[in-house]
């Protein structure tokens, strides 16, 4: 009984931890090239929307999949025009942004489907065992492939950023936009690619709830899923390795707090589910001193 | 013939047609989605911006829709005008909502000019202690207070949920939603037949008390002068940390205001989604206003005439209401391009 419970808690973690990963590395992205992205709780709504309705229309969960990221990518352009060409204060934008998706998206919804008494559904990505037959490690690994995507980004994420000439370029942006400009970086470029690289990540966070977990769309399907990843990547320090440690916590709890509402267990789950927040907000007070903000975060380059 | 771009700092024309400009861009940019809807803009428009002012009803409901919106707005220029990203408006609104039910359930037998008093200082006192611990983290050890307020919103809606549903949840129903307050903690009406409370009136106090604080008052210099840049500030030798805390946790209260008479004056029980929004809707009246506090009442005014209009274009057009919601995110996103876009000429090279 208690393995069981322990192998489904497991199982749950990865399957939970995979939209954080997915909108934590797209933030990543973002923030390292010097954009905070407070749009990221809308892209991924955007991502969720887009994701399950043209999957719904073509029949296809690929190809939903991919009008998800081309939403995504697109967003992640219309967050560079304002921040990145305009320079407009990137806490507004992002926060306007966030509204501005998730409200187009319910619009989108009500116009296709209408105020339908059965939401409509789909069915969703199927699990992949590669450890089938083995105990514990074939139902623990029994996932999707987006999971086992999103955990293989996390080192290659860390690489491009860290080993690649994209990745120092994006850097050099969000360390020191004037020194980057000066030794011949397009500042404006980078810093939009990064966002429609960004935009593309939640999205997929953000397809992963309604075409992997859901198989439907619901109005609470993100439930500030998004602004978790924006605590997450202070958890991570900027790091992508951090990112594992954090989305797995982060994950493991959620997973842990839906486990025991399953059985029954009396617990005031509602309160349990603040303790991630509480946690993260003592981790930023505690690491407020030496985490390795990116140095040009929030700071719009204008060039004269 | 060629063209280039030049920055040139605009003209005080300029800046007072950005409101103008930005709603007519705005239009021209929702008007291909109305288009692709399938419906006629110009119908749209008329029933976003005329049908809710010809008649009575609906005239009163804008100012109805007006009154939080007054407040989160009011509530976003304090703490933005001190350079205090205060993005808990939800929150605070929230916490606000929160305690006035709690003591709109309490207040029963106290005559009313006793217990509408208590519920406007429990509103805002609320608001200020949610925002109380991120002004306090900012202060004192300076943790953006970006995400400390925004993470304090999903805290806080933890917590209502957890209330009702262990204490609060209705006997009856099941429904998680708190018993009503009591009727002598309920806002007065100000106009008969209509749900246009006192909360109206004490929306435009609140108003016109930030204006003079900002405008005429030495704490109004300072939060303007710490908004301009802290370092700067500093040298000037004002208390750098005293004035963002004040400006944090009266922001904080202005939202909870928005939050308690929403309660005693509109839905007089608490329900989870009692806020849907309304505090980062002050970020868009806000910065409609140009973070000028009396600007706030044209602005609030014109979302709430959005808010209202939405209901009618969707009865009589068929479109979702969330064109309304999507018209006025437009309208937010399209005033910060334009406050930018005015300092720019096209010149002939």
């Amino acid at each position: 009984m208690e393995n069981i419970f322990i192998v489904g808690l497991l199982a749950a973690t990865l399957r939970v931890a995979t939209p954080l990963i997915f909108g934590t590395l797209g933030e990543l992205f973002s923030e390292r090239s010097g954009v905070l992205n407070l749009g990221i709780e809308g892209i991924m709504f955007l991502g969720a929307f887009v994701g399950f309705t043209a999957a719904k229309l073509t029949g296809s969960l690929w190809l939903g999949l991919l009008m998800a990221i081309i939403a995504g990518v697109i967003a992640g352009l219309v967050m560079a025009l304002l921040t990145v060409r305009l320079g407009v204060n990137q806490h507004v934008s992002g926060l306007g942004l966030t509204l501005l998706w998730t409200a187009l998206s319910l619009f989108g919804f009500r116009m296709i489907f209408g105020e339908p008494s059965v939401m409509p559904s789909i069915s969703t990505f199927p699990t992949i065992s590669p450890f089938e037959g083995v105990p514990y490690l074939g139902t623990i690994f029994e996932q999707r492939l987006l999971t086992y995507i999103a955990f293989a980004l996390i080192p290659l994420v860390g690489w491009i950023i860290n080993r690649t000439r994209f990745g120092l370029n994006i850097r050099a942006v969000g360390e020191n936009p004037e020194a980057a400009d000066a030794a011949g970086l397009n500042v404006y470029r980078i810093r939009t690619q990064s966002q429609m690289i960004g935009g593309a990540l939640m999205a997929v966070g953000g397809a992963f709830l309604s075409q992997a977990m859901l198989g439907a769309m619901s109005f609470g399907i993100i439930s500030g899923r998004g602004w978790v990843c924006i605590a997450l990547i202070i958890f991570a320090n900027w790091k992508a390795i951090g990112v594992l440690w954090g989305s797995l916590l982060f994950g493991g709890f959620f997973a842990l707090q839906l486990a025991l509402q399953a059985t029954g267990i009396k617990l005031p789950y509602e309160l349990l589910m603040t303790l991630p927040y509480i946690v993260t907000i003592l981790a930023l007070t505690i690491a407020g001193r030496n985490v390795s903000v990116p140095s040009a975060l929030l700071k719009p380059y204008q060039r004269e | 013939m060629k063209f280039k771009i030049v920055k040139v700092p605009a003209t005080i024309w300029m800046r007072v047609l950005i409101p103008v400009l930005s709603i007519l861009v705005t239009f021209i940019i929702t008007s291909i989605l109305i288009l692709i809807a399938g419906g006629n803009p110009l119908e749209a428009y008329y029933y976003f911006l005329i049908a809710p002012l010809s008649d009575r009803v609906s005239a009163l409901e804008v100012l109805v829709k007006a009154t939080p919106l007054l407040l989160t707005g009011a509530c976003a220029i304090f703490a933005f005008t001190a350079g205090y990203w205060n993005i808990g408006g939800e929150g605070q609104f929230l916490a606000g909502a929160f305690a006035a039910t709690g003591a709109g359930i309490m207040l029963v037998d106290v005559p009313p000019a006793v217990s509408i008093p208590v519920m406007i200082l429990v509103s805002f006192l609320a608001g200020a202690l949610w925002a109380l611990i991120p002004a306090w983290l900012k202060a004192k050890l300076a943790v953006d207070e970006v995400v400390t307020t925004l993470l304090f919103n999903s805290i806080i809606l933890f917590i209502i949920a957890y209330t009702l549903n262990n204490f609060w949840r209705n006997p009856l129903t099941g429904w998680p939603q708190s018993p009503e307050i009591s009727e002598t903690a309920h806002f007065l009406r100000l106009i008969p037949r209509s749900r246009l409370h006192m909360g109206f009136l004490v929306a435009l106090v609140v108003i016109v008390i930030e204006w003079f604080v900002l405008a005429r008052t030495s704490l109004g210099l300072k939060m303007r002068a710490l908004g301009m840049g802290k370092t700067a500030a500093r040298f000037a030798g004002i208390n750098v940390n005293g004035t963002l805390f004040i400006a944090a946790l009266v922001s904080g209260g202005f939202a909870g205001l928005a939050g308690g008479g929403d309660i005693a004056g509109i839905h007089f029980h608490l329900i989870e989604a009692v806020a849907s929004g309304l505090g980062y809707s002050g970020i868009i009246v806000a910065m409609f206003a140009a973070l000028n506090p009396l600007a706030v009442i044209p602005s609030a005014l014109f979302i709430g005439l959005i808010d209202t209009g939405a209901q009618g274009v969707s009865r009589a057009l068929g479109l979702p209401t969330y064109l309304g919601d999507t018209v006025q995110t437009t309208l937010l996103l399209v005033t910060l391009a334009m406050f930018v876009l005015v300092n720019y000429r096209i010149k002939k090279v």
